[in-house]
């Protein structure tokens, strides 16, 4: 599955300051479809290079991420059950710097 | 055409705009946990602020405002929407950019960067005033000397007073006081030319959003800090000093300056101070955005409790006065900025930090962290510190 994941907000630091990645995820094994819960689990494990606190808190992201599917607040489509297709645009956006 | 429609109902499932109706939503918003679409967001978003302004009567017609500019999301959003409700509203106001350069390296050069391209973006005219101009010292310069602990006590300090100097205050007459605080009058002619006659301000916004006001309130009930508590929900500081400061985004949620700044793709700078790690609000932080989480509301109900506290009768608070060095308002002899300068000057970086022994006076006293004998409730209000 092609997806572009970019990172906003400072968040890119932690994936060697690139903020657009544009990535290709095979489908975990049991099912058919990609879960955000998934796709947080990969990219802790494939982008983040440095302080993983700074974007993840347990299964989530850490309080004080946004995250945007397509450019709609995932908290509209279920958060970590948010079902992803192929194409999709992701976006994380961190609040928590000065402003 | 029909694989976005696929994805607009997955995205938004099958509902719509809880204002409009029409179009499908892109945002569920932490006040008030409606689904809505990109354009009633703008509205209510901006209306909202327009309805704070005019409740709280932040303005007058004719009014010239510095807009603290930082580069960051807060202040950035804050610069548009100003400016455009300027407009819309005829508020009558002559706004401009400020921006304070604390001389560190790597975060403050280029956010002043982010600010310089705001001016031309919005048509706002900018100015940039320095620590080192006003004080002598960049901070970097203060951490070479004191470390990385309470760096963020002198940054605030100094960053909050400096509205007290004359390059501020419509009046063009500069106190002697002033030559002080400056190494050699060389300095004192430099930094008055660079800035009295241009800045003439009234009135002084920040872009402080709901979460860290809320923050702030926890933050003072954790140090006990009585005093700040009862200041600190007020829309409108500093209304008997030389500049009054105020806050339009009080009651606007952090999420939705992000979501707003995103939407349209509004140009700021993003990385946290260097030296911010080490501070204790980090702490308060994290704990408003875990309580978010789980209640959104909770962010408006604590700056409400903030706003409702009354303090007892018998609670002995400090009385204030104005700074014996400078004339700044203070409640003990010297004020803060007066008391890390001196600490600064005269190579005892501790001076001002940690819990004061008696009065703060300025004799060169090297005050230790250690305790006392006398209990916590004998202390004076707001004289506990980390």
């Amino acid at each position: 599955m092609q997806l572009t994941l970019e990172f906003g907000g400072g968040l890119e630091l932690l994936c060697d300051s690139i903020k657009i990645h544009k990535v290709n995820i095979n489908l975990p094994n049991e099912s058919d479809i990609l879960t955000m819960k998934d796709l947080l689990s990969w990219v802790r494990t494939n982008l983040i290079k440095e302080r993983p606190e700074m974007f993840m808190k347990g299964d989530t992201v850490r309080p004080g991420v946004l995250v945007l599917v397509n450019d709609c607040d995932w908290e509209l489509s279920g958060q970590l059950d948010t079902t992803l297709e192929d194409k999709d645009v992701i976006v994380f956006i961190s609040t928590l710097h000065g402003g | 055409m029909e694989a976005s429609e696929a994805k607009s109902k997955r995205a938004g499932g099958s509902r719509l705009c809880c204002i409009c109706n029409k179009r499908r939503p892109v945002l569920k918003r932490p006040k008030t946990l409606q689904q809505i679409c990109r354009e009633c967001f703008y509205e209510v978003f901006e209306e909202e602020i327009h309805q704070v302004i005019v409740q709280n009567r932040l303005f007058k017609s004719g009014e010239r405002v510095a807009i603290g500019a930082s580069g960051g999301k807060d202040s950035t959003v804050l610069a548009y929407v100003l400016s455009e409700l300027n407009r819309r509203h005829n508020y009558g106001l002559d706004l401009f950019l400020l921006s304070i350069d604390e001389g560190i390296t790597g975060y403050r050069d280029d956010s002043l960067e982010t600010v310089k391209r705001n001016e031309v973006q919005y048509g706002l005219p900018l100015q940039i005033v320095s620590y080192k101009d006003l004080y002598g010292w960049t901070m970097d310069d203060i951490v070479k000397m004191i470390g990385l602990k309470n760096n963020c006590t002198f940054c605030g300090v100094f960053r909050r007073q400096v509205s007290k100097h004359s390059l501020f205050t419509q009046t063009f007459i500069i106190p002697i006081i002033f030559c002080f605080m400056i190494s050699s009058l060389i300095d004192f002619l430099k930094a008055l030319d660079r800035g009295a006659t241009l800045l003439k301000v009234d009135k002084l916004v920040t872009g402080h959003n709901a979460d860290d006001i809320a923050e702030t309130v926890l933050l003072n009930i954790l140090r006990g800090d009585i005093a700040r508590l009862s200041r600190c929900t007020s829309i409108t500081t500093g209304e008997d000093g030389p500049i009054p400061r105020c806050k339009p985004f009080k009651y606007t949620y952090e999420k939705e300056i992000v979501m707003y700044a995103y939407f349209k793709k509004l140009d700021y700078f993003s990385t946290e101070c260097i030296y911010s790690p080490n501070a204790y609000r980090g702490f308060a932080r994290e704990f408003i955005k875990d309580l978010e989480r789980l209640r959104p509301r909770a962010i408006l109900d604590i700056i409400k409790s903030g706003e409702d506290f009354r303090i007892a009768t018998t609670t002995k608070m400090p009385e204030q006065g104005t700074c014996e060095r400078c004339g700044y308002i203070s409640s003990q002899k010297w004020c803060k900025a007066c008391v890390l300068l001196e600490g600064l000057n005269r190579g005892l970086p501790k001076m001002g930090i940690g819990r004061p022994r008696g009065s703060v006076n300025g004799d060169n006293k090297h005050t230790k962290a250690g305790s006392t004998a006398k209990s916590i409730e004998s202390k004076q209000c707001g004289s506990l510190d980390f």
